[in-house]
């Protein structure tokens, strides 16, 4: 199911216990899935299973992009599940961490 | 974009992990956050439209500032130091608030409607809240913090930081949960200061546990940091200068073996400082940090191998880095002249920053970014070759003086209230110690007489000790410009 992928909003795995929250998205819809299946509302009830092809795991803290960085999620809870965003599965965004500075 | 987040994922990752000391007080990630979902369900109830914080360093600080975050309304710390009437001013502009203090500040505050004062003990002893935590907001434009700057002319600003922009910090320059078990950083900012703010955010985002301080002298830092194993620290330069004298004068080692990055910011460092804090901690990874509370903290670090290439060349273009505030982090900086054109390396006009992390905003004010989004600093500097900025001094007339901004015109105003004073104008003078000095230039009434010990007390019994002129010269008149601005950079000249 299409939706459409607000900053700051939060969504949840249907099937793990992925959290991700959007950092930005163009305006639009979008299908994104976590473990094989549309993720949903953070205050929905999930069901359904893992696909097990798709569970390689989603990591706390880790930004997710797709190709052209236009899409960028934080997880935000750890889960078994893969993000996968109109049908590709997206990547960890390698952070510019700058010296500590506070 | 909720900052609430940011102290959501470090209970999940780390609920056991103890995230604060202060005193004998310690809270774990998972305590902090239920004292921070416990204060939002009394902010609710309370109707606030603010969460102020009007008192020192504590670990109300950080609850406050998360509370607001999960309640939906700015946090407003407030500056503890200002006057009672300039308090009760900035208590009045939040109104209806919910505010956290304790017995010393609480006194200060006169009645206000619709401001609940809460006592810090009380704030941090509220009961549990029974059913669902609460669920932070999703709009990234609301309102996070709002910190009141000290503005060259009148009433202080209210300075505006979003959701959006303080997380984008965050989340674009430190990792999450990169801190190791047993690090900590210790905070001796004051938490109505952005530097405040962002040691907070930052440190919880790493999982790093903070140490709080509630107040600065270099004996007590360096035990702190030998006590808590101290890994971390942040110092405006007038502190890590005191800290290096400390150490010279008892002719002590520093015995600070776990201590592996200190961070400096805030104003100006004088070269010698940083040189000898340098030869004294080796094995300390030193970053410069520059940025306004405008820009939800730090914009351009000079990092550890700065430093150390610095130090080390004999490139007079090198070494001339320990004093420049390094490179862009998260965001873009160019240098315009006044009429906004943009400048090339070498040439010194004003700073200008554009970022998601740039807010340039203020209540009432609005927006000061320009139609593509950039931020003029009115600080002035310039670029080298290979980017590293320069700063220049402030294109307004605030004193920085230690850290603290002090507006000229606040000790003017004071000054004329004096019976013999005609004419003032106060000025920035180089300080060795405090990087910015305030001095006076006046002019008394025909007959009248005054001496300068005179006016220092005058001053200091009106305002805050950091706001006396250490130097004080009289004049016959103040130079004027043909539209009668006073011409303070012919002012400047005389203390120069």
């Amino acid at each position: 199911m299409a939706t459409v992928l607000k900053a700051g909003a939060r969504f949840k795995s249907a099937v793990c216990d992925t959290q991700v929250m959007v950092i930005k998205a163009p305006p639009g819809e979008h299908t994104l899935q976590c473990g094989g299946t549309d993720v949903i509302a953070p205050a929905a009830t999930g069901g359904g299973t893992l696909d097990a092809a798709l569970s390689g795991e989603t990591l706390i803290g880790k930004r997710y992009v797709n190709a052209d960085e236009s899409v960028e999620l934080l997880c935000t809870k750890g889960g078994q599940g893969t993000l996968v965003l109109n049908g590709t599965a997206m990547e960890v965004k390698q952070a510019k961490q700058l010296p500590s500075s506070d | 974009m909720n900052i609430a987040t940011i102290l959501d994922m470090a209970a999940e990752a780390f609920g056991e992990r103890i995230g604060l000391v202060c005193g004998g007080e310690r809270l774990s990630y998972a305590e902090l956050r239920q004292r921070a979902w416990n204060a939002a369900a009394a902010i609710k109830a309370s109707g606030a439209r603010y969460v102020a914080l009007l008192d020192v360093t504590s670990p109300a600080a950080p609850v406050a500032l998360f509370a607001a975050a999960y309640a939906g309304v700015p946090y407003v710390p407030l500056n503890y130091r200002l006057t009672k009437a300039e308090i009760n001013e900035l208590v009045a502009r939040v109104a209806p608030a919910y505010l956290v203090t304790s017995a010393d500040y609480a006194k200060l505050v006169e009645a206000h409607p619709g401001v609940t004062l809460v006592d810090r003990a009380v704030f941090m002893a509220l009961p549990d809240i029974s059913g669902e935590p609460p669920i932070p907001g999703d709009d990234p434009r609301e309102v996070a913090v709002q910190l009141f700057t000290s503005g060259t002319t009148g009433k202080p600003k209210a300075a505006i930081l979003r959701h959006e922009n303080l997380s984008s910090y965050i989340f674009g320059t430190v990792e999450f949960a990169a801190a190791e078990e047993d690090d900590a950083i210790v905070v001796t900012v004051p938490p109505y200061h952005i530097a405040g703010i962002s040691a907070v955010l930052s440190s919880t985002y790493a999982c790093r546990r903070m140490v709080q301080l509630d107040g600065f002298e270099a004996g007590a830092w360096l035990a702190a940091c030998r006590e808590h194993h101290v890994s971390n620290a942040f110092l405006v330069p007038t502190m890590l200068q005191r800290v290096v004298e400390h150490l010279d004068h008892r002719g002590e080692a520093p015995g600070l073996p776990k201590l592996r990055a200190l961070a400096y910011g805030g104003g100006k460092m004088p070269l010698s400082v940083i040189q000898r804090a340098m030869a004294l901690l080796p094995h300390v990874d030193f970053t410069n940090a520059y940025g306004l509370t405008e820009t939800s903290s730090t914009i351009a670090v000079l990092g550890p191998e700065d430093h150390r290439a610095a130090a080390a060349s004999s490139d007079p273009a090198v070494r001339r880095r320990l004093g420049s505030v390094g490179k862009p982090g998260a965001v873009e900086i160019e240098i315009r002249d006044d009429e906004g054109r943009v400048l090339g390396p070498e040439e010194a006009g004003l700073v200008f920053v554009r970022g998601p992390q740039v807010s340039g905003e203020y209540l009432s004010l609005g927006s000061q970014l320009d139609a593509e989004g950039w931020f003029p600093t009115k600080d002035r500097g310039y670029l080298d070759a290979e980017g590293y900025l320069f700063l220049d001094g402030r294109s307004d007339d605030v004193i920085v003086r230690g850290g603290e901004n002090i507006s000229p015109g606040e000790v003017e105003d004071v000054l004329l209230g004096h019976a013999a004073i005609a004419d003032v104008a106060v000025v920035a003078m180089p300080d060795e110690q405090w990087g910015e000095g305030v001095a006076a230039a006046v002019v008394l009434k025909p007959g009248a007489a005054a001496d300068v010990a005179e006016l220092q007390a005058w001053v200091k019994a009106k305002l805050r000790s950091s706001r006396v002129p250490q130097k004080i010269v009289f004049k016959t008149a103040l130079p004027y410009n043909e539209t009668g601005k006073v011409l303070r950079r012919v002012i400047r000249q005389e203390f120069a």
